[in-house]
């Protein structure tokens, strides 16, 4: 099967008063065609600048993407509305990206009205397809986005994304901003809409529980680069970057009993700044097995035992750390 | 057990707005101990921030409110204190640690003076000594290089340092009582496990009694000795945090529990979801408020309201309220 997504030595470097921002350090990325693929990785990492260089919302410094496996930059210059219609991408925060004196109604109907799909008829039909794709009332059709609840607030923005029927969708954290119970709403929307439609989707996320449970493959991500990468589950289950195991190990066990008999792995200190990221290994700074090599050269992802990739100089085919 | 040092009954609380009336708080209460970690949890809106804050009279701006019911700190009756007597009692009886760092630091201060004023005027301490204090509290509060923090404003302190700062500050009144409203839904998993455990460990040195407000439930699992599940401004489960998580009663609490992943788990649950939205708190109807969302639903729920009533006879009481499924299962009721 052909990859929706191929990004090849990325780099997104930002220019600011205090220095050059290195958010995004050289990334190549690969992602299949009809995966759900999660990004995770602290704050700041660069998750978002990723995604949003990914579908060219923010111009890399250096790098080149191809989707479908088109060149995106061409693509995008040679017919930006059909490359709109196939990418669309899905904010993390659903009251920015709508217009505050729009109805429901009209937010989602704005789309097609854009891309002169159908007549007036044609479009309300669709609108209503919308609605019943994402478990929407027909009765929020003529509320303010603002006098929803996050939960359909999200879901309004989903549809939208979804009008010009679109085959791969970019999400900046979904569902950050939803409680627990209706991020389980959410991200079982997204499953069902990629089985049924089969879309790829790529989803930025910061439960990590959530991205085990619905996520075909992930990116660990560390300081503008990618840590390791594969299969959700595999990875999960046996991460060979220390960085990856503090991570996973910081995500407290919803059950108490065994969270006050697991064993933990408590990171000191905060992600350096990056603006001036470590020589050698980035995560080198915090990781509780470092060696002196690690301070001098920087690991290059190379294929791990869960069949994935990752950036450490302690792990390959064989073996890895454990911390 | 040792007696509650907060303690809220029967508390309504009805909210104002030009627009709208909302009973954010209905028939709720709750009590902690010193040495207590009791966890709040229930969905945004539910009413966790009202029914812990309201009795401190820290309601929201701009809304007028009605409060009513019982709530002592200390054996005191707090909604019979003076507005002066209670911003007292805020101050040093009570710490309340936020999501947002900002809201409790002044952007223009630096972050030493402002923990040094607090100790000051809080815990009675001269200025030199309360000087000490603050860096030993920025310390204590896991800061590195304190000395050189206590002369940096809040903007230059990372997201993760800046909730340490925060609690430092609420500490260095010295309070009995500490409240986290969703201390570290803003953070990061790494830092988030920091700041739990620097939490955990301050409650264990201090004795002192916390109040953990969220919708997290690894934080709970991690924290809590207690649990009181909320919804729609009533409470529909509490008990002890291992019967309220491993064995919950409750339909809404099985539901919120069943839409928890947990990937260490041989038989995950997954991500099952409560179909539905939480009531209308402006236009509430009679019965049982997750009547419009339970699976198990009876006629009856919908015209009385399910008493809480206490099941099993653990030394922690448990009390669930739903009829329904104490029914079901023969669930024997104790009094
Ligand atoms: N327009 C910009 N100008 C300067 N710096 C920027 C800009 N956008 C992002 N950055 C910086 O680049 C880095 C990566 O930011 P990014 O938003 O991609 O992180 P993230 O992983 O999405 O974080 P979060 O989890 O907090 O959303 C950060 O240090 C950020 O401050
Ligand atoms: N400033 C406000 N104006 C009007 N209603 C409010 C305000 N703040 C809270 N409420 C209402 O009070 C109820 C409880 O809110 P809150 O205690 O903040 O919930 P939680 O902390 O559980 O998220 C909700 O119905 C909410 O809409
Ligand atoms: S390369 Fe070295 S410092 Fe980096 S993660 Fe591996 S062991 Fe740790
Ligand atoms: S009282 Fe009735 S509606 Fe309420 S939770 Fe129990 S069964 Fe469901
Ligand atoms: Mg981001
Ligand atoms: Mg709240």
């Amino acid at each position: 099967m052909s990859d929706a997504i191929v990004a090849k030595g990325l780099k997104v470097h930002f220019q600011t008063a205090a220095g050059l921002v290195r958010a995004v350090d050289g990334v190549d990325l690969t992602v299949a065609q009809g995966a759900f693929h999660g990004i995770v990785g602290e704050s700041g990492c660069g998750k978002t600048t990723l995604a949003r260089a990914l579908i060219g919302l923010q111009s890399a410094t250096v790098g080149q993407v191809s989707i479908f496996g088109r060149d995106r930059t061409d693509w995008a210059k040679a017919d930006r509305k059909g490359f709109a219609r196939t990418v669309q991408f899905i904010f993390q925060d659903p009251l920015g990206s709508m217009s505050r004196r729009q109805t429901v109604g009209q937010t989602l109907e704005e789309p097609l009205q854009i891309h002169g799909i159908g007549d007036g008829k044609a479009r309300r039909a669709r609108v209503q397809e919308l609605l019943d794709l994402v478990a929407l009332p027909e009765t929020v059709l003529d509320r303010l986005p603002r006098s929803l609840s996050g939960g359909q607030r999200q879901r309004v923005s989903i549809a939208r994304a979804l009008a010009l029927s679109p085959q791969l969708l970019i999400c900046d954290e979904p569902l950050s901003a939803l409680d627990v119970s209706v991020r389980a709403q959410i991200v079982n929307l997204f499953a069902r809409l990629q089985a049924q439609l089969g879309l790829t989707i790529v989803i930025v996320a910061h439960d990590l529980a959530i991205v085990r449970e619905v996520c075909s493959s992930v990116t660990v991500m560390y300081l503008g680069r990618v840590a390791e990468e594969g299969e959700a589950k595999a990875v999960f289950s046996d991460p060979a970057h220390p960085y990856s195991q503090a991570l996973l190990s910081a995500v407290p066990s919803p059950n108490p009993v065994t969270e006050a008999t697991r064993p933990r792995i408590l990171l000191a200190g905060d992600p350096p700044s990056p603006r001036n990221p470590p020589p050698g290994c980035r995560f080198s700074t915090r990781c509780p097995v470092v060696e002196p090599r690690c301070r001098e050269a920087e690991p290059v992802l190379r294929a791990v035992a869960h069949g994935g990739a990752a950036a450490c100089h302690l792990a390959d085919a064989d073996a890895h750390a454990m911390i | 057990m040792t007696a509650p040092i907060y303690q809220v009954e029967g508390l309504v609380i009805d909210l104002y707005t030009p627009t709208v009336s909302v009973r954010a708080v209905d028939g709720a209460g709750f009590h902690v101990a010193p040495g207590e970690t009791l966890a709040i949890v229930g969905e945004s809106g539910s009413g966790k921030t009202v029914m812990t804050l309201g009795p401190l009279g820290l309601l929201p701006e701009g809304v007028a409110v009605d409060l009513r019911g019982t709530a002592r700190a200390d054996g005191k009756d707090i909604l019979a204190m003076s507005p002066a007597e209670l911003s007292r009692l805020r101050g040093g009886f009570f710490g309340v640690i936020f999501q947002d760092p900002m809201s409790a630091l002044n952007p223009m201060l630096k972050i030493g003076p402002q923990l040094a004023e607090q100790a000051r005027r809080f815990a009675g301490l001269s200025a030199a000594e309360a000087c000490k204090e603050a860096v030993s509290l920025l310390a204590r509060s896991g800061i590195p290089d304190p000395e050189d923090r206590y002369d940096r404003y809040p903007h230059e302190l990372s997201g993760g340092m800046l909730q340490r700062a925060m609690i430092a500050l609420a500490l260095a009144a010295r309070p009995r009582v500490l409240i986290a409203d969703e201390p570290t839904t803003a953070l990061d998993a790494t830092v988030q496990a920091q700041i739990l455990a620097l939490i955990r460990q301050i409650q264990k040195e201090d004795g002192i009694a916390v109040i953990l407000i969220t919708h997290d439930i690894g934080a709970v699992s991690v924290l809590a000795d207690r649990v009181a599940v909320l919804y729609a401004g009533q409470v529909a489960e509490e008990g002890s945090a291992i019967d309220v998580l491993t064995a919950p009663v409750h339909p809404y609490t099985r539901g919120l529990l069943a839409s928890v992943p947990d990937f260490r788990s041989e038989n995950a649950t997954g991500t099952k979801e409560i179909p539905g939205i939480p009531p209308n708190q402006a236009q509430l109807e009679p019965g049982c408020r997750f009547a419009d969302r339970c699976e198990l639903v009876q006629p009856q729920c919908r015209t009385h309201r399910p008493p809480l009533v206490k099941v099993g006879n653990g030394t922690v009481p448990h009390r669930v309220a739903c009829p329904v499924v104490i029914a079901a299962e023969g669930i024997v009721i104790h009094v």
